[in-house]
C-alpha cells in the first residue's frame, strides 16, 4: 500500500448534520438560507452563536457579499473564517480545512455552511456570469450551461467505454428509490428505467432525469474537538483521510477522469482501509456519468468498467453497493453550493445512525466524494474523504496496517 | 449533404416579424481578440512566445510555463470531432428559438480541444476544419466544417446564421452609373440574390453600360441619389422593408489636397457623397434593416461600405478624398454599433486605387471593378466585417498594423512610400 506522510485528523470530529429542507423556488436570499442552517446546526449542538469561533461558507448567490459580509450580517465574531467557492467539492474541502484548524487549535468550533437562493431566473443569470472561460468559450455555444458541457463528456464516455444510457439509468433509478424514503427530496414520484429512457431529451445523450433540479436550500455541519463533542453527548464522526485536487490531467482532450485518480492511493493509505471495507459511497452526482468516473477513479472498478459495475450491482442504500443513500442531487435537488454538502451531510447522518431515509445497515465507514466547477469544458475541483463513526474509528486506526 | 434551402415564400404582412435577439455578448478583453480575427475570417490561437504552447481559451499567461509573452498565430484548423451533442433547451432566448442546435468538441491536431458549433455535415469521429466567424452578437464563433466540401453545404442553417450569403436575399446597390456599381450588380446576381435593386441618379443623363445593367437578370433600376434625402426617403418607403443587403458604393473623388486648391468646394462635395451620403442612407434604410435582422431565410444581414484604404492613412495626392473616407470609416463604426442589436453586419471593403478615370495618373497595381465586386461577394459569404482588396490595400493594412506613424511618414513622400 502507498506510504503517506500525512498527519491523521486525530481528536477532531464532525457533528450535527443539518439540512434546511429544499424548495424549488423561494423569494428568500442566500443569507436567509445560510442563517437558518447555521442556527439549526448550533441548536442541535446546544450552542449559541457566541460559542462559535470558526465559520466556513460556500454559496453562489451571496453577491455582493462574501463570508466577510455574512459575519456582520449574522452577528458572528469568528477568529477563523473561510469562503470556499468550489461548488460540488465545497463540502469535502470545508471539512478538511476545518478539521486541521480545530486540530491545531486555531479554532474550537467551526460551522461549515453551504446554501443558495433560487429565484425565478436566477439560474440563467448565474450561468451567464459563471466564469471567464465559460463567457469566452462555452456559453456562446448554445448557452446550454452545464447540461451541454456534460452531454459532450457523456457522449465521449459512451463512445469510448461502451456505456449505454440504461447504465446511467440504473444509477438514477436506484437514487430515486433511495429518495422515496428521504423526507427532504424534491422528487417524490417513483422512477422506472423505461421512464428514464423515454424522458425528454435535454442535450443528447442527456435527458431530463440525468439533470439535477436547481432548488433553494442549505446544508451544514460543525467541526469540533472530540472531547467537546463527547462532553456534549453529540454523535460524532471521525475523518480518516481526505484528498483535494484541482485541474487534474489538463492535457486530456476531454474529461475522462477527475483528480481522484491522482490521489486515490493516498486516500486509502491514510485511512488504512481498502475499497472493499467501505460501507457506503456518496458520490457527487450532478450527472450520472460523473458517478461512473468516481466509481472508477476511487478504486471500486477499473477505468472504463463502471458500466459493467453498475450492471452487476444494485445501488440502493440497503443493497450490495450502497450509493447516494438519500437520493443524491438527482432526486433531492441541487441547492447550489449546498449540492456539494449533500453527500457529506448524508454521510454524517449514516455514520451516526441518524439517517432520515434508509439507514445503511451497520454503517461504520463511508466514502464521500466531491466534484465542482465546470469552468470551461470540464469539472476542475475534486475531493474525497473517508469517514468513520467515532467509536469504530479508534478501532480501525489501531488495527490499520502500517 | 445539406438540404438545399428553398426561396422564401412571399411574406404574410399580417404575421409578426421575429424580433432580433442576440447570443451572449460578454467576453473578456483578451478573448475579444478572437472576435477581431473573426472580423477578417482568420482562425488564430494564442501562442506562448517562450515555449511555443498553443492555448485556448485565451489567457493572460502561458498555462504551461507562465510566460506573459503571448501572441496570436494563424493555426492549421484541422482536427477530430471527439464528442457531439444536440442542445435542445437553452437558457438564452436566441438559442431557444433556434434549437435543436448542434455543438461538439474538436481535438485540434495543433493541440487544444475546442468547443464549437457543428455544420450539419459533421458528426462524431469526423475530420473537420474550424472556421472563425462572427455571430449575431458580433463576437467570435468557431464552427466545424467537413474537411471536404459537401453538396449544398453553404445552405446549412448555422453557417448562414454566421455569414451573409446573398443567396435568396434582396440587395440594394447605390450607384448604377459607375462601372463598379454595374460590376456589383452582375456579381450579386450571379451569387443568387433574388432581387438586385440598383440606384441610379440623374436618370435623364445617359451613361456607359446603362443598357447592359438593365439586361442583368434580377436587376431593377430605381431612381436614387445619396445627396438627396427626399429621394432616399421615397425609395426606402417603397423597398426599405425588403432590403437584406445594402451596398454603398457611392463615391465622389477629385485629386488634390489643401494648398493647391483655393476653396472647399470639391472637399464639400466629397463629404456630401462619401460621408453624409452614408449617413443619409443609414437614416433612411438602417432602421428597417435593423428590425429585420432575424426575419428568416431572407433576413436583413449586411450593410457594405466600399471605402478607400487611404481612410486609414492619408494619401496627400488625394488628400481631401482620403479625409472624407476617414470620416466615412468613423461613421461606419457608429453604424456598426447601432446595427449590432439587430444582428446586421457592417462590412467595410477597403481597396486602393481603382481602374477609373480619376485614378488615371496613379501607377499600377490598381483594382479592376469586377475583381472588387467578386471580393465583396466573397466577403459576404465569409461573413466578414473587414476586407482588404488588391495588393495596395493589403500592403497598406500590413504597414498600418506594424506602425501607423511610420506609415504616415512614408505616405507623405511624393511616391507614397511605395
Amino acid at each position: 500500500m502507498t506510504k503517506t506522510n500525512r498527519m491523521a485528523y486525530d481528536g477532531v470530529v464532525a457533528v450535527c448534520p443539518t439540512t434546511v429542507p429544499y424548495v424549488r423556488y423561494s423569494k428568500e436570499s442566500a443569507h436567509w438560507w445560510i442563517a437558518r442552517a447555521l442556527g439549526d446546526a448550533l441548536g442541535a449542538a446546544g450552542l449559541a452563536s457566541r460559542d462559535l469561533d470558526g465559520f466556513s461558507v460556500s454559496s453562489f448567490t451571496l453577491a455582493p457579499d462574501t463570508a466577510v459580509g455574512l459575519v456582520q450580517h449574522l452577528g458572528l465574531t469568528p477568529r477563523w473564517l473561510d469562503h470556499i467557492p468550489m461548488g460540488g467539492a465545497s463540502g469535502v474541502v470545508a471539512l478538511r480545512r476545518a478539521a486541521r484548524a480545530v486540530q491545531c487549535g486555531d479554532a474550537d468550533v467551526i460551522a461549515c455552511v453551504a446554501g443558495d437562493a433560487n429565484h425565478v431566473d436566477s439560474f440563467r443569470r448565474m450561468l451567464s456570469s459563471f466564469s471567464r472561460f465559460a463567457q469566452d468559450a462555452s456559453y456562446p455555444y448554445g448557452s446550454g450551461g452545464p447540461n451541454a458541457c456534460f452531454a459532450l463528456l457523456t457522449d465521449h464516455y459512451m463512445r469510448r467505454y461502451g456505456a449505454e444510457r440504461a447504465d446511467f439509468g440504473r444509477i438514477c433509478v436506484a437514487q430515486r428509490n433511495n429518495a422515496l424514503a428521504f423526507p427532504h427530496a424534491i422528487m417524490k414520484k417513483p422512477l422506472t428505467l423505461d421512464e428514464y429512457l423515454a424522458a425528454r431529451p435535454i442535450s443528447d445523450p442527456i435527458a431530463l432525469f440525468d439533470c439535477v433540479m436547481p432548488v433553494a436550500g442549505a446544508e451544514a455541519f460543525l467541526v469540533m474537538r472530540e472531547a467537546d463533542a463527547r462532553a456534549a453527548g453529540l454523535p460524532a464522526v471521525h475523518v480518516l483521510s481526505t484528498i483535494e485536487r484541482h485541474n487534474a490531467f489538463p492535457d486530456d482532450p476531454i474529461q475522462m477522469r477527475g483528480g481522484w485518480a491522482m490521489d486515490v492511493d493516498e486516500l486509502y493509505a491514510m485511512a488504512g482501509v481498502k475499497p472493499a471495507q467501505i460501507d457506503f459511497v456518496e458520490t457527487y452526482d450532478d450527472y450520472p456519468v460523473i458517478c461512473m468516473m468516481q466509481f472508477e477513479d476511487l478504486g471500486f472498478c477499473a477505468k472504463g468498467e463502471a458500466a459493467s459495475f453498475v450492471r452487476s450491482h444494485t445501488l440502493e442504500a440497503d443493497s450490495t453497493f450502497a450509493h447516494n443513500t438519500s437520493g443524491g442531487q438527482l432526486s433531492v435537488g441541487q441547492a447550489g453550493a449546498a449540492g456539494g454538502y449533500l453527500g457529506l451531510v448524508e454521510g454524517l447522518r449514516q455514520l451516526t445512525g441518524q439517517a432520515l431515509g434508509i439507514q445503511v445497515p451497520n454503517a461504520a465507514t463511508g466514502l464521500v466524494s466531491g466534484f465542482g466547477m465546470i469552468n470551461f469544458d470540464r469539472g476542475l475541483c475534486s475531493g474525497a474523504a473517508i469517514l468513520a463513526t467515532a467509536r469504530s474509528a479508534s478501532l480501525s486506526v489501531d488495527s490499520a496496517p502500517a | 449533404m445539406t438540404d438545399p434551402i428553398q426561396p422564401p415564400p412571399r411574406k404574410d404582412p399580417q404575421k409578426r416579424t421575429r424580433i432580433p435577439v442576440r447570443p451572449p455578448v460578454e467576453r473578456s478583453r483578451t478573448g475579444t481578440q478572437l472576435s477581431a480575427f473573426a472580423a477578417e475570417g482568420r482562425f488564430a490561437l494564442q501562442r506562448c512566445a517562450a515555449c511555443g504552447q498553443l492555448q485556448y481559451p485565451a489567457r493572460e499567461a502561458c498555462a504551461r510555463c507562465l510566460s506573459m509573452s503571448l501572441d496570436w498565430q494563424d493555426v492549421d484548423p484541422v482536427g477530430d470531432v471527439i464528442a457531439t451533442t444536440t442542445v435542445r433547451t437553452s437558457t438564452v432566448v436566441y438559442f431557444r428559438e433556434r434549437t435543436p442546435w448542434r455543438i461538439g468538441t474538436v481535438s485540434l491536431d495543433a493541440g487544444p480541444s475546442i468547443m464549437c458549433h457543428l455544420h450539419g455535415d459533421c458528426g462524431p469521429g469526423d475530420r473537420v476544419r474550424l472556421i472563425n466567424r462572427l455571430d449575431k452578437a458580433g463576437h467570435a464563433a468557431l464552427l466545424a466544417l467537413p474537411l471536404k466540401d459537401t453538396a449544398h453545404m453553404e445552405d446549412d442553417e448555422l453557417l448562414r446564421e454566421l455569414t451573409c450569403d446573398p443567396k435568396y436575399r434582396r440587395v440594394l446597390i447605390t450607384n448604377g452609373r459607375s462601372e463598379l456599381g454595374q460590376a456589383l450588380a452582375k456579381a450579386l446576381s450571379d451569387a443568387g440574390a433574388s432581387i438586385v435593386f440598383v440606384g441610379e441618379a440623374e436618370s435623364w443623363r445617359p451613361y456607359p453600360g446603362q443598357e447592359a445593367l438593365r439586361a442583368i437578370p434580377k436587376v431593377e433600376v430605381l431612381p436614387m441619389d445619396v445627396t438627396d434625402t427626399d429621394s432616399l426617403t421615397e425609395l426606402s418607403g417603397e423597398i426599405g422593408g425588403k432590403v437584406d443587403i445594402l451596398i454603398n458604393n457611392a463615391r465622389y473623388v477629385r485629386p488634390g489636397g489643401i494648398m493647391d486648391r483655393h476653396d472647399v468646394n470639391f472637399a464639400r462635395d466629397e463629404m456630401d457623397v462619401n460621408y453624409l451620403g452614408l449617413m443619409r442612407l443609414a437614416q433612411t434604410f438602417g432602421p428597417a434593416m435593423r428590425a429585420r435582422g432575424a426575419d428568416g431565410v431572407n433576413s436583413a444581414t449586411a450593410w457594405v461600405n466600399l471605402l478607400s484604404v487611404y481612410a486609414l492613412s492619408n494619401l496627400p495626392q488625394f488628400g481631401t478624398f482620403a479625409a472624407s473616407n476617414a470620416a466615412a470609416l468613423s461613421l461606419s463604426q457608429c453604424l456598426r454599433a447601432e446595427m449590432r442589436s439587430g444582428g446586421v453586419r457592417v462590412l467595410n471593403v477597403f481597396s486602393g486605387p481603382t481602374e477609373d478615370a480619376w485614378h488615371q495618373p496613379l501607377p499600377p497595381p490598381k483594382v479592376a471593378p469586377a475583381a472588387l465586386a467578386r471580393a465583396v461577394v466573397s466577403a459576404l459569404k465569409d461573413g466578414l466585417e473587414e476586407a482588404y482588396v488588391g495588393d495596395v490595400a493589403k500592403d497598406l493594412i500590413d504597414r498600418w498594423r506594424a506602425s501607423p506613424k511610420v506609415l504616415e511618414r512614408e505616405m507623405t513622400e511624393p511616391d507614397g512610400g511605395a
